[in-house]
């Protein structure tokens, strides 16, 4: 089912919480929707759902404007992010709910429920824990139990709220993995909020990047990385550096010293520069001058702050076997910016 | 090893100051005013509880158990415990409906005056019983308001069974309501959310998830209720107008019965009250003990 939300606003008691957004998502899409805390991410999921109206604008599922509808008539499949699991049910009669509340005429029998049921069981992959209550499971078997009720109404898109929030790292990891593929085997619309990175990274088709009840970009992981659209992008996602530099004559500078081609404007901007975007040049070959003052060792990387003459930067250096210690004088150059105007 | 560091921090304080005392926790009295504090409690459980309820139950037997239970199978008495029960019978639903109406709309709507319904919730409370019954009589009472237009229709409700259920009502109604609302608000619209995403309407929901995360606060709160509204004297005295074998309730009839001879028919009925209350207090307990985490005073199950 495709999504399109079309300039929507919504505001609570007069605060804004989005501003006119706009996004389309596309059948069978597994799409992130990615921003910190108060950024409109769960309020623009809750919206899709139907759990909100929008205060402007229209959603539409396929054709139909669905802004209107309740959730209960907008058939989607909600993962919250504390599961809502029924306490006092099993988790077959948890499952099952959707499809015993169903009007007589379409409801299955109880035989075709509990068919259902077990279906979808095996495919979350907790066969035979029918008959336990939500208590008996660990977070994790609860979260795919809320995954298993939610697409047993075969919802037209399914949205998840913090899928991973409250698990532990490692189940957090096995789950993203596990939903990856379950996506890839169901083909369900998938929307799913965080706040990591990562996850949105790693697990999403598309990610939206949002901020401040707007949404900031929208696109791959390579996209959203290595093509940031806005200062937040860049530094919401990886690390980064900001270098106060001057466009003078195509070249960019920074204190003086000319750090590369630039064919913008003169005038002041602000240059991104990601840790890992740095290289050491050998002594007298000119570039940022610094020293080190703090330097740690990761793997297979050293991590750097360098102080440039009261601008500290990080960077992050293969490690090569030759040590840097801090207090050495440094030199370095970036290899790949972004730049954009001061704000 | 965390006893012998303090052991330690305080000998060398100890050796600082010469007045040192034994180590003991900062929040832990000395054994001397705890054992105080304990005989205070007991003897004043002994003395206002304890002892009243021994004679209950002594005067009540003191002509045997033939006499008790003749005074007993006295039929105004008997009239009295019918009327106890049918009263409680009327009441109770009453204020189940309304506590939980009340309860679904504080917990899980926001509207406009939500906080002052809360405090009208506890009104009764708040109010002395018998204003709470003279406000029935001036209101449906012959002279009352309504009495006119009630007597016309043929309609009594002062001085009869509907009067005293009214009065019965308006005493207990918060019982219901304050159990339920902290422990909706507890735990949230999530669970409602979920139902009605999954297509369930209103009533659903209501049946099937609402209700049954709140049973067995909703018992605890019926069992209060029903313990009110069986011992409620002051706002029911004051309407019922206490026609003994007709709308006398079992408090009235003790009443009634503690100005005549034999006195052990005023505490055989005291008794059975009694007996009441302790079996509501056995059922509270065993409900706190057994469901305690599914009630207001607790956290939700997960």
């Amino acid at each position: 089912m495709e999504i399109s939300v079309r300039n929507v606003r919504k505001d609570f008691d007069r605060f804004p919480a989005l501003h006119d957004v706009s996004l389309d998502i596309r059948s069978g899409e597994l799409i992130a929707l990615l921003g910190p805390s108060g950024s409109g991410k769960t309020t623009l999921l809750r919206l899709i759902a139907g759990l909100e109206f929008p205060s402007e604008g229209q959603i539409f599922f396929g054709a139909e404007d669905a802004s209107a509808r309740s959730v209960r008539e907008r058939n989607v499949g909600f993962v919250f992010q504390h599961y809502a699991l029924f306490r006092h049910m099993t988790v077959a009669d948890n499952i099952g709910f959707g499809l015993t509340v169903r009007p007589k005429a379409t409801r299955p029998s109880p035989k075709e429920v509990r068919r259902r049921v077990l279906e979808l069981l095996d495919l979350v992959q907790l066969p035979g824990l029918e008959n336990r209550f939500p208590r008996q499971l660990s977070g994790g078997q609860r979260q795919r139990v809320a995954l298993a009720r939610a697409l047993a109404i075969e919802p037209a898109v399914l949205l998840l709220d913090e899928p991973f929030g409250a698990l532990d790292a490692k189940v957090r990891k096995d789950l993203r993995r596990w939903l990856r593929d379950l996506h890839d085997q169901t083909g369900h619309t998938t929307v799913f909020v965080t706040h990591d990175q990562e996850e949105a990274l790693e697990l999403a088709d598309r990610v939206v990047v949002m901020s401040q009840g707007r949404i900031e970009q929208v696109g791959t992981a390579d996209d959203v990385y290595d093509r940031p659209a806005s200062p937040f992008v860049f530094s919401f996602i990886g690390q980064s550096n900001v270098l106060p530099v001057e466009i003078r004559g195509g070249s960019a500078l920074f204190g003086g010293t000319v750090l590369g081609a630039a064919a913008e404007p003169d005038g002041p901007r602000r240059m991104y520069v990601r840790p890992h975007d740095f290289d050491m040049l050998p002594e007298g070959e000119g570039g940022l001058a610094g020293r080190i003052v703090v330097a740690r060792r990761t793997g297979g990387s050293r991590f750097c702050t360098v102080d440039l003459d009261g601008v500290p930067i990080e960077i992050e250096l293969p490690h090569d076997g030759s040590a840097v210690r801090p207090g050495d004088r440094i030199a370095v150059r970036p290899r790949r910016w972004t730049l954009f105007d001061n704000a | 090893m965390a006893a012998e560091t303090d052991t330690t921090a305080v000998a060398d304080r100890g050796a600082a100051a010469p007045a040192a005392r034994r180590p003991r926790p900062v929040t832990t009295e000395t054994p001397l005013t705890r054992a105080l504090l304990l005989a205070v409690g007991l003897a004043y459980l002994a003395l206002f509880l304890f002892l009243p309820l021994a004679a209950v139950f002594t005067e009540a037997l003191r002509d045997g158990l033939d006499g008790y239970l003749a005074s007993i199978l006295e039929p105004d008495t008997l009239a009295a415990i019918r009327m106890t029960l049918l009263v409680a019978a009327l009441a109770v639903p009453c204020n189940v409906v309304f506590g939980i109406a009340a309860a679904w709309a504080v917990a899980k709507h926001e509207f406009r005056g939500r906080s002052l319904f809360v405090t009208l919730i506890d009104l009764p409370f708040s109010v002395s019983p018998v204003i709470a019954g003279l406000v029935y009589v001036l209101l449906f009472g012959s002279s009352g308001v309504l009495g006119a237009w009630l007597q016309s229709h043929g309609i009594t409700v002062i001085f009869a069974l509907p009067g005293i259920v009214l009065a019965t009502i308006f005493v207990t109604f918060p019982f219901v309501a304050r159990e339920l609302i902290p422990l909706m608000q507890e735990q949230g619209t999530g669970d409602e959310e979920a139902a009605v995403s999954l297509g369930a309407s209103g009533w659903q929901t209501f049946r099937r998830v609402t209700l049954p995360n709140v049973k067995w606060g909703l018992l605890y709160g019926v069992l209060l209720c029903n313990a009110r509204a069986m011992g409620e004297f002051g706002a029911v005295a004051v309407v019922s107008g206490r026609i003994r074998g007709e709308t006398n309730t079992m408090p009235l009839q003790v009443e009634i019965l503690s100005n005549e001879f034999p006195l052990s028919a005023a505490f055989a009925v005291a008794s059975l009250l009694a007996l009441l209350a302790l079996l509501t207090l056995a059922l509270k307990t065993f409900l706190e003990w057994r469901y305690g985490d599914e009630m207001s005073s607790s956290q939700p199950g997960h």
